[in-house]
């Protein structure tokens, strides 16, 4: 078992229990359950999410882990013929509850997509797009948001030349990261990335990781990825998904070095999926 | 075992092989082919090349008869005023403009707000059924549409609008505008639909409502393919001849009044090509000029879509 030195300034937190829930956990997942139609693609998910952290998700194809973390901005509600039960508490309250506004909560949790998605639009236009639908208007502040938002992930020097050329003209790994400052220039609280390099080159995949990183210190990151040492590498906690449940959910040091469960030494050592 | 394996192997190089060999056969159909599909298509562009020469051969014909000048400034359009013919175009174009103008006001607002409902909030199951009533309805003939307006909305019309005369250009032109709806609907929906599907998920992800994502996501991204929806129902608002012949009348005036009779372009031709206008006299060839300026409008509508919908293309 790893023993958790716990520093004086959680002892608190610890103490205090209920605090610390209302402090720490950005996301609390109770009995969450979702069907595609027929199909039960997650099972009784119970998962709580902490401020500050990556958590990474983790599991074969086809095990839920996109459709979960879709969930968390209800983005799946895109998909016709979904249903859902149980509850997501995102700081504190249920936002399968009716009257919770969508908009309102993927304003707050951004989102990240496996494939780069830039608009067809400057890339300028593209940062600002998102403060623009939510009101900010004077340029000042658009350009300051802009440059700001571009430096935060990590692309501004390879484009501040370039700020009104198509967006469609940078390379793979300059689109991704281009999301990304797209998705800061709103400010979320929480940034759900569905496997962000997948698609892209091990240098632009680097980046990104390295970008993670520097995130985690303002934002809280839940991160779907199919590969296990990227999760090995930036995560703090890591659940392992498998046919829709939630197989092991823990610190990552401990899951890749003494999983519990057979099913997650099998995964991560390679030998299914 | 293994040696069934080696065997299967040769014998499908052996079928490759006999293939080739009978290939002499295909390598001819190979070579006649294109050359069909060749002939095809010069015959379709011979046949267009063909048509513009015969326009602009009776149009200098009749161009000798009457001075070009005559012809696009004469504000008077008389040609079967046997004292004083007077040949000027302008009130039939005013007259084709000023219904494809109102078809254009009526269409426009109306196809792109269903194009929106059916790419943007339409469920799968109302736009399977929706879409195929719209292109039933791009298939009514004209001349339906023709005694529909006349019959139909020219009376309620009047009703409305007591100074408007039997034959005006209002009437026309609202039904033409319905007319040309569903293709301005079909075409624009098309290209909002073909909008990745993944940009609108971007959008959403920031928060964007359903009304943000179809104006400033979806539009400009399909605004090349919506400009060319409006231009291709317009040039069909222009070049529409039964419904204008039918309910537009045949006076033309140069005026930009809405409720008084009317002559088209189309609908001359049409006058004309009834009537008893004899082979050769300067009223035969003016329907040639008359078709060739028509054919310059079409041709302008179709280069100021592609100017257009270059200039606003979002490339993705």
């Amino acid at each position: 078992m790893n023993t958790t030195i716990v520093k004086p300034e959680n002892l608190a937190a610890v103490n205090g229990m209920g605090n610390q829930d209302a402090k720490g956990i950005v996301y609390r997942t109770k009995e969450l359950n979702l069907w595609y139609g027929d199909n039960h693609a997650l099972k009784n998910i119970n998962l709580d999410i902490n401020e500050n952290e990556v958590t990474a998700i983790i599991g074969p194809s086809g095990c839920g882990k996109s459709t979960y973390i879709k969930t968390l901005n209800r983005m799946i509600e895109l998909v016709p013929d979904v249903k859902t039960s149980g509850e997501i508490e995102y700081r504190g309250r249920n936002i399968f509850q009716k009257g919770y506004g969508v908009e309102e909560l993927r304003t707050k949790v951004g989102m990240v997509f496996q494939k780069p998605n830039p608009f067809p639009k400057s890339i300028y236009e593209n940062v600002a797009y998102g403060p623009k639908i939510h009101g900010i208007k004077d340029k000042k502040i658009l350009n300051q948001i802009v440059e700001k938002s571009l430096k935060g992930a990590a692309i501004w020097d390879e484009v501040k030349d370039r700020l009104h050329e198509n967006a469609y003209g940078l390379s793979g790994g300059q689109q991704q990261r281009l999301c990304i400052a797209r998705c800061l220039a709103i400010e979320p609280d929480v940034i759900l990335m569905d496997e962000p390099t997948s698609a892209l080159d091990p240098i632009s995949t680097l980046k990104v990781e390295e970008l993670v990183q520097e995130l985690k210190k303002e934002y809280s990151i839940i991160i779907v990825t199919h590969n296990m040492q990227q999760a090995a590498r930036i995560s703090d906690k890591t659940a392992f998904f498998l046919n829709g449940e939630v197989i092991e959910y823990t610190e990552t040091d401990k899951i890749f070095s003494n999983p519990t469960d057979k099913r997650t030494e099998d995964y991560i050592t390679g030998r299914f999926g | 075992m293994a040696i069934q394996e080696t065997s299967k192997h040769v014998s499908i190089k052996e079928l490759i092989e006999k293939k080739k060999q009978s290939k002499n056969k295909y390598i001819r159909s190979e070579k006649i082919v294109p050359f069909i599909l060749l002939l095809t298509a010069i015959i379709s562009v011979l046949t267009t090349i063909g048509i513009v020469a015969t326009l602009l051969a009776e149009t200098f014909t009749f161009f000798t008869h009457v001075s070009i000048t005559e012809f696009f400034t004469s504000q008077k359009w008389y040609p079967f005023s046997e004292t004083q013919g007077s040949f000027g175009i302008l009130p039939l174009i005013s007259g084709t403009l000023k219904v494809a103008l109102i078809a254009a006001i009526v269409a426009v607002p109306i196809g792109l707000a269903s194009a929106v409902f059916l790419s943007e909030y339409a469920s799968d199951r109302t736009r399977r059924i929706v879409k195929p009533i719209l292109e039933v309805l791009a298939g009514i003939p004209t001349i339906v549409y023709g005694f529909f307006a006349l019959t139909f909305v020219t009376p309620i019309l009047r009703d409305i609008i007591p100074a408007l005369e039997i034959f005006n250009a209002l009437s026309p032109g609202i039904v033409i505008g319905i007319m040309i709806t569903p293709m301005i609907a079909s075409l624009s929906e098309d290209a909002m639909s073909s909008v990745p599907k993944a940009m609108r998920e971007g959008a959403y992800a920031l928060g964007a409502t359903k009304l943000e994502v179809a104006m400033k996501i979806v539009i400009p991204a399909a605004i090349s393919g919506i400009i060319a929806s409006i231009v291709l129902a317009v040039s069909r608002a222009i070049g529409e001849t039964m419904i204008v012949a039918v309910a537009g009348g045949s006076t033309p005036n140069l005026s930009w009044d809405v409720t008084s009779s009317i002559q088209t372009m189309t609908a001359y031709i049409v006058q004309v090509s009834q009537g008893d206008a004899g082979y050769g006299t300067t009223i035969y060839y003016s329907i040639y000029a008359v078709g060739f300026t028509l054919f310059i409008f079409t041709l302008l509508m179709n280069l100021l879509a592609q100017f257009i919908s270059k200039r606003f293309r979002e490339e993705y």
